[in-house]
């Protein structure tokens, strides 16, 4: 086990390395520099001093060549020291922290949802396999794969507008948004997590409810569950502990891959309601060429992708003794 | 694959299998697919709409319109009388007393016949001949003649004539952007499956990293460091580009892995033992035989470029006024009051998910049939 975490933590590192480059490459790439904005956004609030000039030179390296910029940058990251907002005349952290857990909250909210919506119905279809209740999910899945997230979350609130005239926009109620953390704070969060997270969920639900399908009709031909049959187990309990143990292999397998598209995919929802998470962050950050800030945000939300595959990787590892041992 | 084929029994004439070719083969197979027939009809509909989007307008669809801001689409009455003669009726405006804005009512006074084939404004039919051709239109220069199938928008610009336009922008980044990731996935899968080793092995980890980073962020950033000045064609292209960049990974893995499938199989090693080279083994003898999956593969990629480009462009940072794109037209209704007061503006967002679907089921349909010798399915 841990050899093969090793294995996996040998691809991992690297691969940060480079995305660091890569995010190092966003911020570099508008045209102007940096300190020459700051400067004169300074001087227009006519707080500009040398020593500031000084400070910001020793803290970005900005006449320096790009890879002692990049080395003060990247090595500010890692100590949580991700330079200061632009647009908001503040440390990026302070603005980043909040809507960082917010951002992993509803992802993890979101797999969880989607594990247990897909997990009962992808058994149903394939059990029941042309059955109504199958045609009907089959019909689902393709109207979920195909809607874009944002018109999904655009109906839905055009919905709840016009017939019930709420607004489902935002994570926490009005009196709530400025509040310190509070039980009724949590409690007001989950009222309205669910509508991002059916959203959200409703992709990632419909594709593994068709691989848990296909995977389980595999299976269910197979001759060990006609000698399970014959011996006398009763048909549900079978299912559940052959075939569908064997059938959930290649879902947590691709588990993995279920967190970057989460995370992409929450950023335009997220923009669209109004939700408290990094992505409209993201987004004003690059509206206004904020760029470290913008940079900041993709490579940490590079890195929470990869704990979150890394994880799977243990999981599965656990799960699957062929894995494990590397073969 | 390339062995024996099997003679497959059907309907329409079980000896006639064995004398058809492979296309024929597949052409067969995916008829019976009724879905995936669908889907191939409304594409093929929305490219005809793409390769004549000015002749189905009815508006400029540049031309704003003060006076008609947000107007509901208009009703159009089929029949006059007895005779199916489409028409509409005229407007008259209102000054609503309490809130003071101008509101229109059908004039049941005025009638406006629709014409068909007729003249309208003048356009570049393939960006080359100058004609004022029209499907349809008004016979008339009154203003208050409004014929808006779905509707105006902000600006009181036609939204049928505006969404005509958009398909063809959108439908041609779909296409545009899957022949360039298809360029790539064939390129790159086909060199890591035939040479493996090294080049394999750079290969696969380009292929992973790629996919293992959050790509819209990522794509969001590259698109904004797209330069605000650059003309229409040039975002176009840089947009198209960068979209077909995320669309590679999955088309290089099908071909590398029929690439291995197919490398040891008899008939390559043969070719090769004739001295055939890399390339000519590669394209003359292994790529007809997997070009069908491609095909396939390739359809099911085409959505995911639509709703990429649709969604950049709904944030605003993909397509740009004066562009016209189904993505462009949904930022309109960013939104919600706006929506909530003229819903016609999600329209747009049904061509997306309508296309979405028709490009899905027709790729299902594809990939049943792709491999016409295999005999379940």
């Amino acid at each position: 086990m841990i050899q093969f975490l090793a294995k996996r933590l040998a691809i991992y590192v690297p691969m940060l390395a480079l995305m660091s480059i890569v995010s190092f490459g966003i911020i570099e790439a508008p045209p102007g520099d940096y300190l020459d904005d700051y400067v004169a956004l300074l001087k227009a609030s006519g707080e500009y001093d040398e020593g500031d000039a000084q400070r910001l030179e020793r803290r970005y390296g900005l006449d320096s060549p790009f890879y002692v910029r990049y080395w003060k940058w990247v090595s500010g990251v890692v100590r949580w020291d991700l330079g200061d907002s632009l647009e908001f005349r503040r440390p990026v952290n302070e603005l980043v922290n909040d809507r960082l857990a917010m951002t992993v909250v509803l992802g993890v909210f979101t797999v969880v949802f989607t594990w247990t919506m897909a997990i009962p119905i992808g058994i149903i279809s394939a059990v029941k396999q042309y059955s109504f209740i199958d045609y009907a999910f089959t019909f689902l899945s393709y109207l979920g794969v195909g809607t874009p997230n944002f018109l999904l979350a655009l109906v839905l609130m055009w919905t709840a507008f016009s017939v019930f005239g709420v607004s489902i926009t935002g994570l926490f109620s009005d009196e709530y948004i400025d509040a310190p953390w509070s039980l009724g704070k949590i409690w007001d969060m989950f009222t309205h997590m669910w509508v991002p997270m059916l959203i959200l969920g409703t992709d990632g639900t419909a594709r593994l409810t068709r691989i848990l399908r296909a995977n389980l009709l595999d299976e269910l031909g197979k001759p060990y569950v006609e000698t399970a049959r014959s011996k006398g187990l009763s048909e549900w309990r079978l299912i559940l502990k052959y075939p569908v143990r064997i059938a959930l292999n290649p879902f947590v397998s691709t588990a993995g891959w279920t967190l970057p598209t989460l995370f992409s995919g929450s950023l335009i929802v997220a923009q669209v309601m109004s939700l408290p998470t990094v992505g409209p962050l993201l987004l004003k950050a690059l509206q206004s060429q904020d760029m470290y800030m913008a940079g900041s945000i993709v490579l940490i939300l590079t890195a929470l992708t990869l704990v979150g595959t890394l994880l799977s990787d243990i999981v599965l590892g656990f799960m699957d003794p062929r894995i494990r041992m590397g073969a | 694959m390339a062995s024996a084929s099997v003679p497959v029994e059907r309907a329409d004439g079980a000896q006639s299998a064995y004398a058809a070719s492979q296309w024929k083969l597949v052409w067969w197979r995916f008829r019976r697919h009724k879905l995936a027939m669908a889907g191939l009809a409304v594409v093929i509909a929305l490219y005809v709409v793409s390769l004549f989007p000015e002749f189905l307008a009815i508006a400029d669809p540049h031309e704003r319109n003060a006076k008609k801001l947000y107007l509901s689409p208009t009703p159009v009455q089929i029949l006059d009388g007895w005779l199916p003669m489409p028409f509409v009726y005229g407007l008259k405006s209102e000054r609503n007393p309490e809130t003071l804005a101008l509101e229109f009512e059908p004039d049941t006074s005025k009638k406006y016949r629709i014409q068909w084939i007729t003249r309208g404004y003048e356009y570049k039919l393939f960006g080359f001949f100058t004609t004022d051709w029209h499907l349809m239109g008004l016979d008339t220069e009154d203003d208050l003649a409004a014929f808006h199938i779905l509707g105006t928008d902000r600006m009181g610009r036609d939204l049928w004539s505006r969404l005509m336009l958009a398909t063809r922008i959108s439908m041609s980044v779909g296409l545009l952007g899957v022949i360039i990731s298809l360029f790539l996935g064939i390129l790159l899968g086909g060199l890591s499956g035939y040479y493996s080793g090294a080049v394999d092995v750079t290969i696969q980890r380009m292929i992973e990293f790629l996919r293992s980073i959050p790509t819209i962020p990522l794509w969001i950033a590259l698109a904004a460091a797209v330069p605000r000045d650059w003309s229409v064609v040039k975002v176009y292209f840089a947009i198209t580009v960068l979209i077909s960049f995320i669309g590679w990974t999955t088309l290089a893995r099908e071909v590398r892995g029929r690439f291995l499938v197919l490398r040891e199989d008899d008939f390559v090693i043969a070719a090769r033992i004739y001295g055939s080279g890399a390339m000519r083994t590669i394209f003359r003898h292994m790529v007809p035989n997997f070009i069908s999956h491609i095909i396939a593969t390739t359809t099911l990629a085409v959505p995911t470029m639509i709703i990429a480009e649709t969604s950049l462009s709904f944030l605003g940072l993909g397509l740009r006024q004066p562009v016209i794109s189904w993505g462009v037209l949904l930022f309109e209704a960013q939104n919600i009051r706006a929506v909530s007061s003229a819903p016609w503006l999600l329209v747009p967002g049904a061509f997306v998910l309508l296309s979405v679907l028709a490009f899905n089921f027709m790729g299902d349909g594809l990939r049943d049939a792709a491999d016409p010798y295999s005999i379940h399915g």
